[in-house]
């Protein structure tokens, strides 16, 4: 109780202080996940419209399916996503791995799932006489997607948050494929990870409690962004 | 002759209801001139929504084919189709709002065409009756205003075809006066209107034939007086009080 | 309000997606793998200060055991190893991944355990005291534990060499009983819980010495050939492996045998630990077994790729 209590005290101070390497290893925690969130955003999105949007075979296996994986394990994706982009890998020549741009691309395809799955439940609910309006209208096929996605916007929205979310919070991808160098990929997650490892409990507190922080904060949004 | 503007050959359409399927067309023979007004009549559920539909090429028909100015849409493309629909509008019966201001709701037809004409929208507001509403909040407008601003995102695209459904039926007797006329002035400017109504004063006013649909058969079509004066439609449509 | 929402939203996402493509307009790097302890002392911190200041390039080390330090140098996905277990090295090279062995530092592996020493173990050698520790262990797991890696780390690999002294096999070894504990873990979280259990456990001096403040369990066996733990530098082949960066590799080595690397070795921990924690390689080459090629020369094989 002691170290609890020992540890949360300093964690306050590292905060309050800006303690050089907390604020640098914040920022690029919230750099690197708000950029997979915005790739996943930008390909599962229009890719949860064109689900939503297309009747064809297997549709309900396909969607059952993305919401299996929602609880993906992070280190499965990771073990796939190393396994890709290692030299020896079918996408080595990019040279991706150790780098965040592959950390980018491991939570990218890790929250997809998540994005996809929501948009599909978020477009599913807006009423089919918006497409029929918006397409007597004379809209296209894209303008019409475009559409119903602005009228679901909240809730995509929301799926897109909660994929930020998840990418901000998870260990695995972030592990394996950012190797956790100081400096270039050492995020809160693997810091907590290594500081916790070594010994270093109040550092590993501060960065927990930072990471429940922007936790709360990711949930605030949420509540707002879907008008609760 | 001159080739008709429409022209529908045994339209038939089937949906399924539970586990069943349904014909809900059975059959339907029907060609509109241009610069005419047709109205649809019949018993609720005897198809005119359903026909509207098809008319404006929003669902695909299960047979039967529907030739729209010279241009057949049965297996047509989907840029055939586009390029049919953008000379076409269509007002709901129960129209619905995109999210927005009233003014992102009536331009919409013309954004996705590319264009955006502050003047045309101000028009088509003031011609429905609803000037200045433009930085209003669609989702607070009453039915009645709906229904008007969702005539008015239609006319403001100047279409050649018109398809209304029962664009009066939630409107006060003043309203719904005015939109007569509307529909009266797109006669003069040589605009075609299909209308689906249950108001047999309107058919008599403004249409120029009268089609009646009933169990989805095309059971008359000609001029109101001609339709209104047959005994066995009048029976079948329980005519009321109404002069009819 | 959704809309003013949506729209900070969005340019908070693209400031990030800016953020990034700066961070990957990044110059020279160079990808160490390492074996745990070299990185958990702070060691390697201090190398990359230097190194990085010197050659105006980043160091990024990727830490973890032997054992998955050499499989990504087995991949290509770094362009370094710093290792500590020689059977697996000279496979490595032979194999073609590897360019040639550079001896950089030493100290010894210990034996720990707890202060009583229920095994009794104290002054024998290491493969002896193995011995000792299992049929205590079998007769009475709750007096006597052995808390093992089971990692594939360098100090895993050492284990098992000592267990095949002792005349054991390993496989019957790690599946003989509740006494021996496998972890799976890396040595620091292996010395917690083999303090946790108040069992032995086999580890390297210097993660040791970092630890030491929050155990309890005292170093039993240290020194001896047995325990002896040579940490070596290979580049990784560039022949086998084009996209490596073999050149870098070759300078940053060639910095850690040269005089000021062998110094900064040399003097790491004695300020924190009151000792020194590694030992340079530096003048001990036949001491650890190193051939005088191997043992603190520059680099010699070239980075033309085939
Ligand atoms: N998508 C559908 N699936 C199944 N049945 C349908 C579908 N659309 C319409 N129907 C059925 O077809 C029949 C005709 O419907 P439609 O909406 O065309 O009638 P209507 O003439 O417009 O009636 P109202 O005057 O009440 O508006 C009704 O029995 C209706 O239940
Ligand atoms: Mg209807």
């Amino acid at each position: 109780m002691q170290e609890i209590w020992g540890g949360f005290v300093r964690a306050i101070d590292l905060i309050i202080t800006l303690n050089a390497q907390v604020v640098e290893i914040t920022t690029r925690s919230l750099y690197i996940s708000l950029s997979s969130a915005f790739l996943a955003a930008v390909i599962c999105v229009p890719l949860g419209g064109l689900i939503e949007f297309h009747s064809f075979r297997g549709k309900k296996i396909l969607v059952n399916l993305i919401q299996t994986l929602y609880s993906l394990p992070t280190v499965t994706v990771g073990l796939i996503v190393f396994l890709l982009i290692s030299r020896s890998g079918p996408l080595g020549s990019l040279g991706l791995l150790f780098s965040p741009w592959g950390m980018v691309f491991g939570q990218a395809i890790l929250v997809s799932p998540i994005m996809i799955g929501l948009t599909v439940t978020a477009l599913a609910a807006v009423s089919p006489q918006i497409k029929d309006t918006a397409r007597s209208l004379g809209a296209t096929e894209i303008q019409i997607i475009v559409t119903v996605i602005n009228e679901a916007r909240q809730a995509v929205m929301a799926a897109v948050l909660l994929g930020f979310g998840r990418a901000l919070s998870e260990v695995g991808v972030a592990m394996m494929i950012g190797g956790n160098i100081r400096g270039y990929t050492r995020v809160l997650t693997t810091s907590i990870a290594l500081e916790t490892s070594m010994g270093n409990l109040e550092l590993s507190m501060a960065l927990g409690m930072i990471l429940i922080s922007i936790s709360l904060v990711i949930n605030l949004l949420l509540n707002r962004v879907q008008g609760r | 002759m001159r080739m008709a503007f429409l022209e529908i050959t045994d339209l038939r359409k089937t949906a399924r209801q539970g586990q069943s399927l349904v014909d809900i067309l059975k059959g339907i023979n029907l060609t509109v001139q241009r610069g005419e007004v047709l109205a649809l009549i019949g018993p609720t559920g005897s198809g005119k929504t359903t026909l509207l539909r098809q008319i404006g090429l929003l669902d695909g028909p299960t047979g039967g084919r529907i030739i729209f100015d010279g241009v057949s849409m049965a297996g047509a493309g989907e840029r055939a189709l586009l390029q049919a629909r953008r000379r076409m509008a269509m007002v709901f019966q129960k129209p619905v709002m995109f999210r927005g201001s009233v003014q992102g709701n009536v331009s919409f037809g013309l954004k996705v065409r590319g264009r955006n004409d502050g003047e045309r929208v101000r028009s088509a507001l003031h011609a429905v009756g609803l000037s200045g509403y433009e930085e209003r909040d669609a989702a607070t407008l009453s039915g009645g205003e709906m229904q008007r601003i969702a005539l008015a995102r239609a006319l403001v695209l100047q279409p050649e075809l018109l398809l209304l459904d029962e664009p009066t039926a939630n409107l006060d007797p003043k309203s719904a006066k005015s939109i007569d006329g509307i529909i009266q002035s797109l006669a003069s400017e040589n605009i075609t209107v299909i209308m689906a109504t249950h108001n047999m004063q309107q058919c008599r006013k403004l249409a120029d034939r009268v089609a009646v649909l009933l169990g989805g058969r095309l059971v008359k079509l000609g001029r109101p007086d001609e339709v209104f004066g047959d005994r066995e439609v009048c029976d079948q449509m329980l005519c009321s009080s109404d002069g009819i | 309000m959704a809309r003013k929402i949506l729209l900070t939203a969005l340019s908070v996402l693209a400031l990030a997606v800016l953020c990034c493509s700066a961070v990957a307009a990044d110059g020279a790097r160079l990808k160490l793998a390492t074996t745990t302890s070299l990185q958990d002392t702070g060691l390697l911190d201090l190398v990359k200060e230097k190194f990085d200041e010197k050659y105006n390039v980043s160091l990024d080390v990727v830490s973890g055991g032997t054992g998955i330090a050499i499989q990504y140098g087995e991949r290509g996905d770094v362009d370094a190893l710093l290792v500590h277990d020689k059977e697996r090295e000279l496979k490595f090279i032979k194999d073609g991944h590897g360019l040639e062995r550079r001896c950089i530092a030493y100290n010894y592996f210990y034996i720990i355990g707890p202060k009583d020493d229920p095994a009794g173990i104290k002054d024998m050698n290491a493969s002896q005291a193995f011995a000792v520790i299992m049929e205590k262990g079998k007769a009475n797991a709750n007096k006597v534990k052995f808390v093992s890696r089971g990692d594939n780390s360098g100090t895993h690999s050492r284990e098992k060499q000592l267990w095949k002294k002792a005349g054991l096999n390993y496989s019957q070894v790690n599946s003989s009983g509740p006494w021996y504990i496998d972890a799976g873990q890396g040595m620091g979280a292996t010395l917690n819980l083999a303090n946790e259990k108040q069992g032995y456990t086999l580890t390297d001096m210097s993660t040791f010495m970092a630890y030491q403040g929050n155990l309890t369990l005292v170093p039993l066996i240290e020194g001896g050939s047995d325990l002896l733990n040579v940490y070596v530098a290979i580049a990784v082949n560039p022949a086998k492996h084009p996209g490596v960066n073999c050149t870098l590799a070759n300078q940053f080595i060639d910095f850690l045998v040269s005089n000021e690397g062998q110094d900064l070795i040399a003097g790491y921990g004695k300020e924190k630990f009151g000792r020194a924690l590694f030992s340079p390689a530096r003048g001990n080459c036949t001491l650890i077994g190193c051939s005088d090629g191997e043992c603190a020369a520059p680099t010699a094989a070239s980075c033309a790729a085939a």
